[in-house]
């Protein structure tokens, strides 16, 4: 016993051992990760970030240089604070506050102290920095806006979040994201590919050189220009016709789906998101609850279509052959069953062919022609889900599967929708005439809606609409120029175009003609309510237009929403009109409807519901006219 | 000359081999340890693979001098040679030099001798020479008073000098006292003291008073004496408890903040999560750093020259106590489970080697050799995996360090020439 004691000691110790190593490095392992040894500083080296130019070559977004004051705070030795603080235009206090912090962080890594200057800032201090050791200046790569519209469309970088780093593993923490516009959808073009550097620490968290002489370091590859469909130009106009009111402008090319203008009514200036000042401004962007300047009305402004949702009613009727161009409709100031009335309508001849009934928009003649559709076969179900399909083949009624950031798929309901609602074989077409006129169920955003309009103006077919016109060294998706049909005739539109031609001729667009332009257009006024304090109230209705020109081989088609601007020649019909002739003439013969847009304003109608009184709609409301016009956006 | 190559030739060579593995599977250790940067000289004496070169070279001429020298020597010798290292221990508290607080040192020019690495062998000598004396009887208390002595003076010194990781190494001659024939009785209560501590500094003086009371009544119960000794087990107790007590004191009171912190965060005692946090920036770092150098190695390691928390010496004295950290990086779950298994083989030879001796001084001195070096091996590199506290000492042939080296050689080669001598001895 005596002679085995230290024996079987230093066997046990020698076991416990190789077990405790078993436990530490077999067992309780996780395969190596270079990118997860802390021992290992990954650097990363950003490319430059792709351009944006509009469709003629206009530069609109392009790289500036941004300089981050950085500090080692062991390193910092005792200096003249007044001088650095007047230098990078900060206070004693500030100094003293951002030093103390940064200490905390960490005395030995660096912190940025004070982000982003402006070159001129950089230029002076850059001349005294070597009095201020501990401190040094890095740069970054920021984007520098040549313009000061098309915020919505060009969107903006930003801090990636934690949930997209988790999703995608090429971003890190603090790398910078396109977070809407063309930013966000074209992020992978756009960005590059970052190069990594991988440097061995020391414990002290200090660099002691290339690992392994660098052999797993990448270069980064730069990001690639992009030439958006955009026209800056329209844009602008577009963007300088919606001050002071809010909706949106889609303007689309019909023979290729390009999208020419996207305006969204409130806009900023995009470069609010640039430099020291984004976090602040996007705060207050973001917390305007009541504009919404970062809501995208052009893309997610969902609401019943009104009006311009009839011409679809009537090509559907042809081509269902449940009317003719020649059936006549009556119409009472409305559409009666019985003694009934289901929808009013305003007063005009009666009663009216299609041609008139375009032209007229009136409700009565969509509702019996609606009523016609649905009513085809026994089932009103089938019926619907038949005029539904039809509807859908315009692209409403579902995501448009394009490129830009954001978007609402709209709603058209079918058979089935009702079926749920009312209950199979429990519901008739007099239960949703309000279908008819684009009020009720159904609901399209201004995209498209203008692409409704780019399919009526190409006799059956639309493109995609897409922002993205060139990519530097690459193609673009074979879906933006593959075309979409209808499910509509080709001959059935002819009728259909030429009421809308007479809507400009002698309908409801009649006043907002524009000389040697045959505008084919459509008029809108939606109803609409919002909840104030619990009680649903009805706004001032909203004003719609959707209009293609010229009439024959399109070169633009748009939809144009206005909230509350009442009728839809009002406010979007003169929009809409304006920016066919400038984009088709380069400049504007009318400038009577273009000083009227620009000096009245809807800012008024916009605070009544928070006016916390009663107020007054449609017929009561009163213009506001603005003094000081500007002629800028 | 006949004679002599004879002699050699009975040289223990597994022993000697053993040696040769450890000592040059160590260098290669220390150079990735600390060498600086992609390109690098092999024996920059400026750095410490470098200087390790010269030490092992120096090294094979203290083998060969220790080789040569007639075995009786070391017997006959071991009082001097004791007397001359209680001298160089004393000699330091005049002449010693300062380093990381203990002053355990004497600078020679460039050098730094620490003469606690020879009083090992010396200690040894001496216990042997005084245990294989012929009036010597260990079963008796005078004998065992004298025995402790020797090793008492040499460990209370380098205590003094505030180098309380080789104190601790002194504990490692009870093996030796066991196997010549200490009372079993010590045995148990050595056990009993060490789980009194562990159960006092882990629960607390009144649990201890319990669970003593507990095994006590349990132990009297299933002797089923008839005859009830009240007095005894009474006795037994208020021993125990005075121990429990006098621990908590110790441990309170006379313990360095730094000694204290490391027993608490072995035993899991700070529950303060601020305290912790602290803990873990300071004394646990070194613990942290080379539990996760270790578990990042692998089952094969990173390869030579690879390990990236050793290159970025993230490992604090790596290259000295450390070092097992750095074979657990490097070769991994291989590479460190071999080590550990040529230390086991080179403890059990030279037990083997002990117990095969005729005289009593080589196999009491044989028996240190192996207590001691089992004792560094247990210590460094339990505490290098987290198994034990932070005991300070070096892993023999391994840990960077001239005079740890030659200690540790010295130690080790007196007895492979007293092995060599055994036919001579009858």
């Amino acid at each position: 016993m005596r002679k085995l004691f230290l024996f079987l000691i230093i066997i046990t110790v020698g076991v416990v051992f190789i077990g405790r190593l078993f436990y530490l490095q077999v067992f309780n392992q996780n395969t190596y990760d270079l990118y997860e040894d802390n021992a290992i500083r990954k650097v990363y080296d950003y490319p430059k970030r792709g351009y944006v130019y509009d469709r003629n070559g206009t530069l609109l977004v392009a790289n500036q240089p941004s300089y981050d004051v950085m500090i080692i705070p062991r390193e910092v030795k005792a200096l003249d604070t007044l001088e650095f603080c007047s230098l990078l235009k900060i206070t004693k206090g500030d100094f003293i506050d951002t030093y103390k912090k940064t200490y905390r962080y960490s005395p030995r890594i660096p912190s940025v102290f004070v982000p982003q200057l402006s070159k001129e800032d950089y230029a002076t201090l850059q001349e005294k920095l070597r009095k201020f050791p501990g401190f040094y200046i890095q740069k970054r790569t920021l984007r520098d806006y040549q313009t000061t519209i098309g915020a919505n469309v060009l969107g903006d970088i930003g801090e990636v979040n934690m949930a997209t780093i988790e999703k995608n593993p090429y971003y890190n923490m603090g790398d910078l994201i396109g977070k809407q516009g063309v930013e966000a959808s074209y992020e992978d073009i756009l960005r590059g590919e970052k190069g990594i550097k991988f440097i061995q620490k020391d414990r002290f968290n200090r660099d002691i050189g290339p690992f392994k002489d660098g052999i797993f370091d990448t270069l980064p590859k730069p990001g690639k220009d992009i030439t958006i469909t955009i026209d800056a130009k329209l844009q602008e106009y577009g963007e300088l016709l919606m001050k002071h009111k809010r909706g949106g402008i889609i303007a689309i090319e019909p023979s290729s789906g390009e999208i020419l203008a996207m305006v969204s009514g409130p806009s900023y200036d995009p470069n609010l998101l640039v430099g020291r000042e984004r976090s602040k401004n996007f705060t207050k962007l973001f917390r305007d609850s009541i504009a919404k300047p970062l809501y995208d009305r052009s893309l997610l402004a969902q609401y019943p279509p009104g009006s311009p949702f009839k011409v679809l009613n009537a090509l559907i009727g042809l081509q269902e052959q449940v009317v003719t161009t020649d059936d006549r409709f009556g119409c009472r100031l409305g559409y009666y069953l019985g003694s009934r009335r289901l929808t009013g309508c305003h007063s005009h001849s009666s009663p009216l062919s299609m041609n008139d009934g375009i032209a007229q928009s009136c409700n009565a003649y969509f509702v019996n022609v609606y009523r016609r559709i649905v009513d085809k076969y026994k089932d009103p179900a089938k019926g619907l889900t038949i005029w539904s399909d039809h509807v859908k083949s315009f692209g409403l009624g579902g995501f448009l599967n394009n490129d830009l950031s954001v978007g609402r798929p709209g709603r058209i309901p079918n058979g089935d929708y009702y079926d749920k609602a009312y209950g199979k074989g429990r519901w008739r077409s007099t239960y949703i005439v309000s279908n008819a006129i684009g009020q009720g169920e159904v609901e399209t955003t201004p995209l498209q809606l203008a692409n409704m309009a780019a399919a009526i103006g190409n006799r059956g077919y639309f493109y995609t609409p897409h922002i993205i016109k060139n990519i530097e060294d690459g193609t673009i998706d074979e879906k933006y120029t593959k075309p979409n049909y209808t499910t509509i005739n080709k001959e059935n539109f002819e009728p259909i175009i030429n009421g809308m031609f007479d809507v400009y001729n002698k309908g409801t667009a009649s006043t907002l003609q524009i000389p040697d332009i045959e505008i084919c257009g459509k008029t809108g006024t939606a109803e609409n309510y919002v909840k104030i304090n619990g009680v649903k109230t009805q706004l001032t209705d909203h004003s719609i237009f959707v209009a293609f020109a010229p009439k024959d081989n399109p070169k633009i088609a748009i939809a144009v929403f206005v909230e509350n601007g009442y009728w839809g020649s009002r406010f979007a019909g003169r929009m809409a009109s304006l920016m066919i002739e400038k984009y088709l003439k380069g400049h504007i013969t009318r400038t009577d409807m273009e000083n009227w847009i620009l000096t009245h304003s809807l800012e008024n109608e916009y605070a009544k519901p928070y006016s916390g009184e009663p107020f007054g709609i449609n017929k009561e409301t009163t213009l506001q006219v603005i003094d000081n016009v500007q002629r800028k956006p | 000359m006949f004679r002599e190559n004879r002699r050699a030739l009975k040289l223990d060579w597994i022993t000697i081999i053993l040696f040769l593995v450890l000592v040059g599977f160590g260098w290669v250790n220390i150079m990735s340890a600390s060498h600086v940067g992609e390109d690098f000289s092999y024996f920059d004496l400026d750095q410490p693979y470098g200087k390790q070169v010269m030490f092992i070279g120096l090294t094979i001429v203290i083998i060969i001098i220790i080789l040569s020298i007639e075995a009786k020597f070391y017997e006959r010798f071991s009082s001097v040679i004791y007397i001359v290292s209680i001298l160089s221990l004393v000699g330091l508290f005049i002449f010693g030099k300062n380093v990381n607080g203990a002053t355990s040192w004497y600078g020679i020019g460039a050098m730094t001798i620490q003469p606690s690495e020879f009083a090992k062998f010396a200690t040894s000598l001496a216990v042997a020479k005084h245990i294989s004396d012929i009036q010597t009887n260990m079963k008796s208390l005078q004998d065992q008073l004298k025995t402790v002595a020797i090793i008492t003076i040499p460990s209370l010194l380098i205590l003094l000098q505030n180098d309380a990781g080789s104190t601790i190494v002194y504990a490692s001659f009870f093996f030796v006292f066991y196997r010549e024939g200490l009372q079993q009785i010590y045995l148990i209560l050595a056990a009993i003291v060490i789980v009194l501590s562990v159960i006092t500094l882990k629960f607390g003086v009144l649990i201890t008073a319990i669970v003593t009371t507990v095994f006590i009544l349990g132990f009297y119960f299933l002797r089923k004496k008839k005859r009830f000794s009240v007095i005894q087990p009474i006795i037994i107790l208020g021993l125990c408890v005075t121990f429990s007590f006098g621990i908590k004191m110790f441990y309170d009171n006379m313990l360095k903040p730094h000694q204290k912190d490391r027993i608490s965060l072995w035993l899991r005692l700070e529950k303060d999560p601020i305290k912790l946090a602290e803990m873990k920036q300071t004394i646990l770092y070194n613990l942290n750093e080379s539990e996760k150098a270790i578990s990042s190695g692998g089952l094969t390691g990173k390869g030579f020259l690879e390990g990236t928390r050793t290159t970025g010496k993230f490992v604090p004295e790596q290259h000295t106590d450390y070092i097992f950290s750095t074979v657990g990086e490097e070769w991994g779950f291989v590479g460190s489970a071999l080590v550990v298994i040529l230390f086991v083989g080179l403890l059990i030879r030279i037990l083997y080697l002990a117990e095969s001796q005729k005289s009593l001084f080589s196999r009491v001195y044989g028996y240190c050799v192996a207590s001691i070096l089992f004792f560094h091996f247990m210590i460094n590199i339990g505490m290098v995996m987290g198994l034990i506290p932070t005991v300070g000492i070096p892993l023999p042939f391994f840990s960077y360090g001239g005079s740890s080296l030659w200690g540790f050689t010295i130690l080790l080669f007196i007895f492979v020439k007293l092995d060599s001598n055994k036919v001579n001895d009858w």
